[in-house]
Order: C-alpha cells, then structure tokens, then sequence
C-alpha cells in the first residue's frame, strides 16, 4: 500500500502541471481565434464604455465616438499588437496576461462575490484585460483551503473517539490540486469550444475569448474559499445551506455571464448549456463536501449495533 | 582659433576645458597627441580566483568559504534589515540544506499510517522547489525587477525561522502532551510563519512595481503558511 502512496502526490502534481502546460499549448493552437475574438471585444467596449462616460449633448457625443473610436481601434490595435507581435515563447506574451493592479483583482473578486442581473462580469469588469493571476491563485487557494478544512474537520469531528490518532492526510491536497484544476481549465476550455462553435460565422455580438471564459471560471470559484472554511463548523444541516448559497452566487455570476451569449440560440440549446453549467458546478461543490468533509457515521463502531443484537438475542433466549 | 560661441580656444590643440564640448567640432588638432599610461580592468574577485584558484587550496579551506557564506546569509533572515548581501551573492546551497532538513525532521511521523500519513520526503522537497519557483515566476510576471535565482535564494533561506520552530515543535513533543504541547507549537509555528513572511517581505518588496505589492506578497504568504501547516500538524507515531 505504502508504494502507491509515494507515487500519488508527484504523479497528481505532474497531472495538474501537464492541465497548465497543455492548456497554455491550447492558448497558443488557437491564437489566431484569440486575435480575432480579442479585437472583435475590443471594438465593442469601445461602444459600451462611452454610453457611459458620455453624457452630453448629441453632436458631442459624435464627436467623442468619433474620436473614442479611433482611440478604440488604437487601442485594440495595440492590444491586439502585443498579443500578435511576441509569440507564446517569449516572456513577454504571459506578462501580458498579469497586466492587473492589486485594485483590479480586488474589484474583479468583489464583482464575483456580488452578482448583479444587470452586470455581466466580463463586459463590467474585466473589460478585456483577462488576467491568469486571479483565476491560478484562487484555485491554489481553495486546493489548500479544501485539503486544511478537511483535515480539521474530520479532526473535529473524530475527536470524541479514543481510539483515533490525528493524521495530517496530506495526499488528499493532490487529490484536491487536480480536482480543482482540472475542473478550473478543462472546463472553459470545453464550454469555450461549444459556444465557438455554436456561434459559427456570425461573431458580432461576440462569444468570448479562451482566456475570458477562463477568467470567469476562476473567479467565480472564490466564493468556495470562505464556503470551505465554514465547512468545519460540524452542523450538516449548516454545510447544505452554505452549498447552496454558494452555488446560487457562484452559479448567477456565470450564467449572468454566459446568458446573452447563449440566448441567441435556439430555446432548448440555451437551456441545455446554463443547465450544464450549473450542474459541473454542483458537482464540484458537493463532490468537494463529500469526499474532503466526511461527516463521522463510518467511525462509529460497530458495538451499538451488536449490542441491541445481543440484548435481543438473550431476551429472546430467555 | 575660435569655436563656434566665439570664445577663444587655447592655442595648440587643447581645446578650453569648460567649453570642450561646444567647441570640439571646430576644433581641428594639429599635432598628434601621444597618449601615455595604462589602460587596465578593474580586477574583480573572479580574476583573483582564477590567479589563486581553488584548486590549490586545501578542500577544509573551501567548504568552509562556503558555509561562512551561508551562514552569514542565516544572520541577514534572523535579523532582516535592508541588506543587499542576501541578493546580490546568491547563492543555493542554503535553500538546500533547510529543505533537506525540514524534509528529514518531518519523516518518522505517523510512521505506521498506511495512507493519511504526513507528508513524504518527495513532496515536502516539491512543495518547496515548485512553490518558490511558481511564485518567483508569478512576481517577474507582475513586472518584477529581481532575477530568478536571486528570488529562489531568497525564498529558500527564509524558510530558516520554520526549520527552527520545527526543532523546537519535536522537542516540545518529547517533553509535554496534549493541549499544552499544542499550544505552544501554536504559538512558535505563528510567529516563525509571520517572522518569514516579514523577513522575505523585506528583501523583496522593493523590487516590484508599487501598486502591486500586494499580488506579489501574498503568494509568499500562502507559501509559508503551507509550510507552518506542515510543522504544526507532524504528529509522531505512538
């Protein structure tokens, strides 16, 4: 038993490490689609940045678009200029990916945190800057704060028992690496691919870029870190209640996300996909509860119920 | 002759001092200058190994540069103050050490677990080389200036408050049991985790660009805090 052990944890963190690498062989197999989808997004904030900004009269507001188009094309170009002119082997082209301040990210969790029907993440805030540094850091957060909250409460839940000895189970963190990391690249890939496709020639009102379906992915994941950690709290019915609400946060900000793209679709299409999405993300969250925060019922030992056997067994004797 | 400003230059070829470089373009040299003196390279460490080289010096002589090294780098981590000793001669010997020896001291825990064991030699050493590897790359990323070894040294020999508490968290486990000893390794594994978070804070903060201090530091944070993790939890085997 013990060989199989020693191979678990290198071979879990060369599965997630192989998810980084060959998602970032992905990013670079379809760059010419980034480009394309980078520089149609670009031309549209454009648009709706200045419906806000603008509030003036109509020949102004013109002659701001006018002027704030050509800065968009500028801009976009330049946007998209970086991300053409360094190739996926320089260094150059993952420093564009961590083009974010501390305020940024802070807002960017916020706006996870905080769904709003009327504020579609990627359009408010992202604004076609997708960052990595949000989504790879919360999900090593949640690795860790998964695989502690775990431990801790099995520790607590385990500790009227004499016979237990407290275990650190440190394999389960490469378990929980490759989870969450599997579920945070191998799924927008997925949905990213679907909704290209579903979209075919027409990209007016864009689908989203690889990066931005990831951003939101990774994003929308936060609200599990704070979940996890009041997980410990030993009260089941507590643990179901923070699912849900947890999954009904985490799930609106995707959907808000993913619905004016999806809805110009056929009925049943639509439908299917916000379905799918909101299922993969239960079944992180309850397979996450499941397996890390196994409620006690197994550890209780087999006594009580030989007892009323045996008791039952002498008055029947008697 | 006279430069372009119109005042005089001195006779012979050398033009006037403070106006050199107004006038040069008028000035033409009519003698050749000989130019006398030595023309040598500053002599850096290097050159004086290669005319002493380590090769002809007994190997104690050697090895015990090096420690010397290496522990005067253990005082600048006990004691962070704004030296650039530990950046600019980095070096890896100290991460390696500390590691071996975090890595070893968690060994012999729980030794008869079949599965929810503490961790394994292999993945306290991945945990630390791929950590502070992931997050060197993620601070050049936000636009750091520090080179990549420099980083690693740095995040190496901060481990060292850990690997003391570590000591002290199995020498506190011979002695006492229970809440008590649980307590104290509490406290000791607290304050080594916030000492090396402020002590690599302080050797890698300046160089990152301001407004994102805070994305780089708390990468660091998550990192020793795994490892504090680590210390707290070793349970020895009954």
């Amino acid at each position: 038993m013990s060989q199989p052990d020693r191979l678990q944890v290198p071979g879990g963190l060369l599965l997630w490490m192989n998810a980084w690498f060959s998602s970032v062989f992905f990013m670079s197999m379809f760059s010419a689609e980034l480009e394309e989808a980078a520089e149609l997004l670009s031309a549209d904030p454009g648009a709706s940045t200045l419906s806000l900004a603008s509030s003036g009269p109509a020949g102004s507001t013109r002659v701001d678009l006018e002027d704030e188009d050509d800065f968009g094309q500028e801009s976009s170009e330049l946007l998209g200029g970086e991300k053409q002119t360094s190739g996926f082997w320089t260094f150059e082209y993952y420093q564009s990916f961590f083009n974010v301040d501390t305020v940024q990210v802070l807002d960017r969790i916020k706006g996870s945190v905080m769904p709003l029907p009327g504020r579609n993440f990627i359009r408010h805030h992202i604004r076609n800057n997708p960052d990595l540094y949000g989504p790879f850091w919360i999900c090593a957060t949640l690795v860790f704060s998964v695989a502690i909250s775990g431990n801790l409460s099995t520790f607590l839940s385990e500790q009227g028992d004499p016979r237990y000895h407290y275990r650190p189970q440190f394999h389960k963190v490469s378990i929980a690496a490759v989870v969450v990391f599997l579920y945070a690249w191998l799924v927008p890939l997925a949905m990213w691919g679907f909704l290209t496709w579903r979209q075919g020639t027409e990209r007016q009102t864009g689908g989203y870029s690889f990066l931005e379906t990831v951003c939101v992915y990774g994003y929308s994941l936060f609200i599990y870190i704070p979940t996890s950690v009041l997980w410990i709290i030993p009260f089941e019915w507590l643990r179901w209640l923070l699912i849900v609400v947890a999954m009904v946060i985490s799930g609106s900000v995707l959907v808000i996300t993913f619905w004016p793209v999806v809805c110009d679709d056929t009925k049943a299409a639509a439908f299917t996909t916000v379905a799918i999405i909101m299922l993969l993300h239960a079944l992180l969250a309850i397979g996450c509860k499941l397996y890390f925060f196994q409620t006690a019922v197994h550890a209780v030992p087999v006594i009580p119920t030989a007892a009323p056997n045996r008791t039952t067994a002498t008055q029947q004797d008697h | 002759m006279t430069d372009s400003r119109g005042a005089v230059c001195g006779d012979g070829a050398f033009p006037s001092g403070t106006l050199a470089f107004a006038g040069l373009s008028d000035v033409s040299i009519s003698e050749d200058i000989p130019v006398e003196g030595d023309i040598s390279v500053p002599v850096g460490s290097q050159n004086v190994d290669d005319v002493f080289s380590t090769l002809d010096e007994p190997v104690k002589d050697t090895i015990l540069r090096d420690l010397r090294a290496v522990g005067k780098k253990f005082i600048h981590v006990m004691y962070p103050k704004q030296s650039s000793a530990l950046l600019r001669d980095w070096d890896l010997w100290g991460p390696l050490l500390l590691c071996v020896t975090l890595a070893l001291m968690l060994q012999g825990g729980s030794a008869d677990s079949k599965e929810d064991g503490g961790p394994q030699f292999a993945e306290v050493f991945v945990i630390i080389w791929f950590g502070s590897v992931i997050i060197t790359l993620n601070s050049k990323l936000l636009g750091g200036t520090i080179s990549f070894f420099q980083s690693l040294c740095v995040l190496g020999y901060c481990i060292l408050p850990l690997t003391v508490a570590m000591v002290v968290c199995r020498l506190v486990l011979l002695g006492f049991t229970g809440t008590i000893s649980f307590i104290i390794r509490l406290i000791v594994v607290t304050a080594s985790f916030s000492w090396s978070v402020f002590a690599s804070t302080a050797f890698l903060a300046d160089s990152q660009p301001a407004n994102r201090k805070a994305l780089v530091v708390y990468p660091i944070f998550l990192f020793y805090f795994v490892i504090g993790w680590m210390v707290l939890t070793f349970s020895p085997s009954q």
